[in-house]
C-alpha cells in the first residue's frame, strides 16, 4: 500500500439536479468518499447561475471546485447553463461533469462542444448509479487536480 | 458500448513515460490502440491528418504532456480547443507540473482534466489505470 497525501481543504461541489432522489443518492455517495467535501444543491438552471454568480440570496455562496450538472432542468436548461458557465471568464475554469439520463448522441457531442469536462450517462439502476457517483468522486477528488481554490 | 478499440493519442517526449503508459494501458480492461506523438508539432499534424499522418485515426481521447519540444503542450491544447473539428476530443493533461498556474491555465484553455504525473513508478501506473477506468469505462466519449 502506498501512501498518498491528500489536500486537507474541503472540496466544494455544486450539484445541479431537480430530482430529489438523485440529490439524496449523490449526497450519500459523496459523504462516503475519502476526501472532505461539501455539496451544495441548485434545483434548476436559474438557481445554479444565481449561485455561481452570487446573486440575491446566494451573495455569500462559495465558489465550487467542481460542478455536477444534469441536462434536463426546470426554468433554464442544463445545456444553457453549461454554455453560460463556459463563456464566463470567471467561471469557465471550473470542471463541469455532465451527469444526465440522456443517451442521446447529440447531447453527448454538443456537451463536449460546449466544453463540458466530461459526460456521464446516469444509470437507471440504483446500485450502478451509486457506483458511478463513487467513480466520479474517486477520479475527480483523488486522481485529478482540481483548479486551486479561489482561482479565476 | 462499441467493440472498436478506443483510439488514444499520447503526446509525450519522454521515452520512459511512453513505455510505462503503453504497458499500463496494454494490461487494461478496455481494448485500446495507442498512438504516440513525440512533440507538439507532430501531435497537431497527427490530429489534422497532415503529411505522413494522412491515414491516422481520429483519437477518442488525447493524453497530453505540457512540456514538449518544438511546440509546447499549452499551445497544442489551445489549438485543439480552438479548432471546431478537434475541440470535442477530450484532452487529459498528464504532466509532472504541479504549478497552480499550469492547472488554472489548462482548465481555462478547456482541458477536460488535469492529472499530475507521479514520479514513483508504481504510482504512475496506478494513475494511468485510473484514467483508463474513468475515461474509458465510466465516461461517455463523443463519437462512440
Amino acid at each position: 500500500m502506498t501512501t498518498r497525501t491528500y489536500e486537507v481543504r474541503t472540496i466544494e461541489i455544486l450539484l445541479v439536479e431537480d430530482n430529489p432522489a438523485d440529490v439524496r443518492l449523490t449526497r450519500e455517495a459523496f459523504k462516503e468518499g475519502r476526501i472532505n467535501n461539501r455539496l451544495a444543491v441548485a434545483r434548476d438552471g436559474v438557481e445554479a447561475l444565481d449561485y455561481l454568480q452570487r446573486r440575491g440570496q446566494f451573495a455569500g455562496a462559495t465558489r465550487p471546485d467542481m460542478i455536477l450538472l444534469d441536462l434536463n432542468l426546470p426554468r433554464k436548461d442544463g445545456r444553457e447553463v453549461l454554455a453560460e458557465i463556459k463563456v464566463d471568464a470567471q467561471l469557465c475554469g471550473i470542471p463541469v461533469v455532465v451527469l444526465s439520463t440522456s443517451q442521446n448522441e447529440e447531447d453527448v457531442k454538443s456537451s463536449y462542444d460546449l466544453h463540458a469536462n466530461c459526460y456521464i450517462s446516469k444509470p437507471v439502476d440504483l446500485d450502478q448509479f451509486i457506483n458511478v457517483v463513487h467513480s466520479i468522486e474517486r477520479f475527480w477528488l483523488e486522481v485529478a487536480q482540481l483548479p486551486p481554490s479561489g482561482g479565476a | 458500448m462499441s467493440v472498436e478499440p478506443i483510439n488514444i493519442l499520447l503526446v509525450e517526449d519522454n521515452p520512459g513515460d511512453v513505455r510505462l503508459t503503453v504497458e499500463a494501458l496494454r494490461e487494461g480492461k478496455v481494448h485500446n490502440q495507442l498512438s504516440v506523438a513525440r512533440d507538439g508539432v507532430e501531435a497537431l499534424a497527427f490530429l489534422r491528418q497532415e503529411g505522413q499522418f494522412a491515414e491516422s485515426p481520429r483519437p477518442d481521447v488525447i493524453l497530453l504532456d505540457l512540456n514538449l519540444p518544438k511546440k509546447d503542450g499549452r499551445e497544442v491544447l489551445a489549438e485543439i480547443k480552438a479548432d471546431e473539428r478537434l475541440r470535442r476530443i477530450p484532452v487529459v493533461v498528464l504532466t509532472t507540473s504541479k504549478a497552480e498556474e499550469d492547472i488554472l491555465r489548462s482548465y481555462a484553455l478547456h482541458a477536460n482534466c488535469y492529472v499530475t504525473k507521479p514520479v514513483d513508478l508504481e504510482q504512475f501506473i496506478t494513475v494511468v489505470r485510473s484514467i483508463e477506468d474513468f475515461w474509458f469505462s465510466i465516461v461517455r466519449l463523443p463519437n462512440r
